[in-house]
């Protein structure tokens, strides 16, 4: 026993912190979801299922279910669409070129996510930068009305993570050998062959991994769907924030925090299997 | 012969979209700043920097600022001094139940932060600690750890420990060895790790929200709020000051680290 006293003291402070930061405050919500509250009682401790009952049963909550895991997919989607020809495109240029590009794609992350939809808001609004250039060219006669659509917020969200796809697919294409499609094309395989018989399974784990990142940020977003969503587009994470802080039902909103982290433990756990089994070979 | 690794037109013009689309928002935003008028509106002609000296007649955008930078510094100055005995631990060790620590630290990453908002709202205030200093950094460094954790044993791992096994041969006490070949041999990795913890406490909102009290207020809690009631060239010139910053630091960090080691942390 005595050997292993070193590591435990070095990673003590660290996880004393974790246990009484982490541990006690997540096992108490759990339990405060299992809590009754009434506007004249308050919070009261008659603890059952109906805070969930409530959630699975109200149509209020399954349209805002629905809404935000729709929008996570059709970000994912988009991402990969767009982010994994991206990254393969910053692998063939000159080192000068692709370390200008990376700056230019990676540097957003370092900005806080209500600036860069700040910058969608000011884009989209009714007397947006959009709407205006398209007034003044005369291509429509009265704004569009963009913001507070669900196409807005799955834009930004794109927007926002796609540099997390970039990364990811970039990370795996590094570790290919370039012959290979050199190989594939002396050999007489087509542009669209070689990209979609060699490329393509090589950089799927990259993909993957990319999508696992975007999908289970996009399905906890906060601050994007609830400026460009505003009041109606609600969204599981907006929900339960105005459970917290406006109907002061905590509770409830401490069921559907709790909903919400099984759903994305139970798609990452899911996925990492699937992924795990269907590339063993490609990791092994 | 012809070469297949070169990228053709359509691959550049993608390339090209790919960046405006990046790009185009930000851009927006510093446009705006500049505004002459007291409305949202794109300047064409005639630019101002009207909106950034109002910035000055908004003392809690200043205060808000200065919070963040204050409690940013506390945050990642104590995950990585957790970070790095941990990195220690968990690097050099093989012990029972270290799958399960790393696990532990690492979990921040995949809890949802509106749900850490939600835990932390209701526990800090049974604490009494609700919108205290002490309070918010405690948080902020369960959020962080991971990050600087990542960063730190990045470097613990690539460490040559020759260099230790040197030292301890020519007679440095432990404590010796530590503080002048371990830290210094670490320190890349520390200093990277300090600074994507800082960064990421800045720009946090989401949990912030939750625990954040009007005194203790961080500047995208401010700004969400002011945006949330009205979107006017203030936000915007604050925005483009923000932007500024982080291009500024993003440049040094580009140098020092390199920005794709940086965020992915290898």
């Amino acid at each position: 026993m005595k050997r292993y006293l070193p590591p435990y003291l070095l990673s003590g402070p660290a996880v004393i912190i974790f246990v009484i930061m982490l541990a006690v405050p997540m096992i108490m919500t759990f339990m405060l979801s299992f809590k009754s509250f009434s506007f004249y009682t308050g919070i009261t401790p008659d603890y059952g299922w109906h805070n969930y009952l409530e959630v699975v049963t109200d149509s209020y909550f399954h349209e805002i279910f629905f809404r935000t895991y729709a929008i996570s997919i059709g970000v994912t989607l988009l991402c990969a669409l767009i982010g994994a020809p991206e990254a393969y495109i910053l692998n063939r240029m000159t080192k000068a070129w692709r370390s200008m590009c990376l700056l230019a794609i990676l540097g957003p992350l370092l900005i806080s996510v209500i600036v860069r939809t700040l910058g969608w808001a000011l884009l989209i609004g009714n007397n947006g930068v959009i709407n205006d250039a398209l007034l003044l060219l005369g291509v429509i006669d009265e704004p569009l009305r963009m913001m507070y659509t669900t196409q807005a917020i799955v834009v930004a969200l794109v927007h926002v993570l796609v540099p997390f796809m970039v990364l990811s697919v970039w990370t795996t294409l590094q570790k290919l050998d370039p012959q290979v499609e050199n190989a594939s094309m002396s050999l007489g395989a087509s542009h669209f062959t070689t990209m979609y018989r060699v490329v393509l399974p090589q950089i799927m784990p990259g993909i993957l991994a990319g999508s696992l990142i975007v999908f289970a940020l996009t399905a906890s977003a906060f601050a994007t769907p609830s400026i460009l969503g505003g009041r109606a587009l609600k969204v599981v994470a907006t929900t339960a924030y105005d459970e917290y802080l406006n109907t002061l039902n905590w509770p409830l909103g401490a069921a559907i925090a709790t909903i919400l982290l099984i759903a994305n433990i139970v798609v990452v756990m899911s996925y990492n299997k699937y992924v795990e089994h269907k590339y063993a070979a490609v990791f092994d | 012969m012809r070469r297949y690794d070169k990228n053709g037109p359509i691959a550049l013009t993608f390339n090209a979209l790919f960046l405006i689309f990046i790009l185009a928002p930000l851009f927006v935003v510093c446009w705006v700043s500049f505004t002459p008028e007291g409305f949202l509106s794109m300047p064409t002609t005639e630019f101002s920097l009207r909106w950034f000296v109002a910035i000055l007649d908004h003392p809690e955008f200043i205060s808000a600022f200065l919070f963040s930078v204050y409690l940013a510094f506390g945050s990642a100055t104590v995950a990585v001094a957790l970070a790095v005995p941990a990195a220690l631990a968990t690097a050099r060790y093989r012990f029972p139940g270290r799958g399960m620590i790393m696990a532990f630290f690492m979990s921040p990453l995949m809890i949802p932060h509106v749900v850490l908002g939600v835990a932390f709202l209701s526990y800090l205030s049974s604490l009494g600690w609700a919108g205290t200093y002490i309070g918010l950094v405690a948080c902020h460094v369960i959020l962080i750890m991971p990050y600087a954790l990542r960063l730190v044993l990045a470097s613990v791992t690539g460490m040559d420990k020759a260099a230790e096994q040197a030292a301890r041969s020519l007679g440095a006490s432990r404590w010796t060895t530590f503080r002048r070949v371990t830290i210094p041999l670490i320190m890349p990795g520390v200093t990277g790790g300090w600074v994507l913890a800082f960064i990421t406490s800045f720009d946090e909102l989401t949990m912030t929200l939750f625990i954040a009290s009007p005194s203790s207020t961080t500047l995208p809690v401010r700004m969400y709020q002011h945006i949330t009631e009205n979107v006017d060239p203030l936000i915007a010139s604050v925005s483009a000051v923000i932007i500024f910053i982080t291009m500024i630091l993003m440049f040094v960090l580009d140098r020092i680290f390199g920005l794709d080691k940086l965020l992915v942390g290898k």
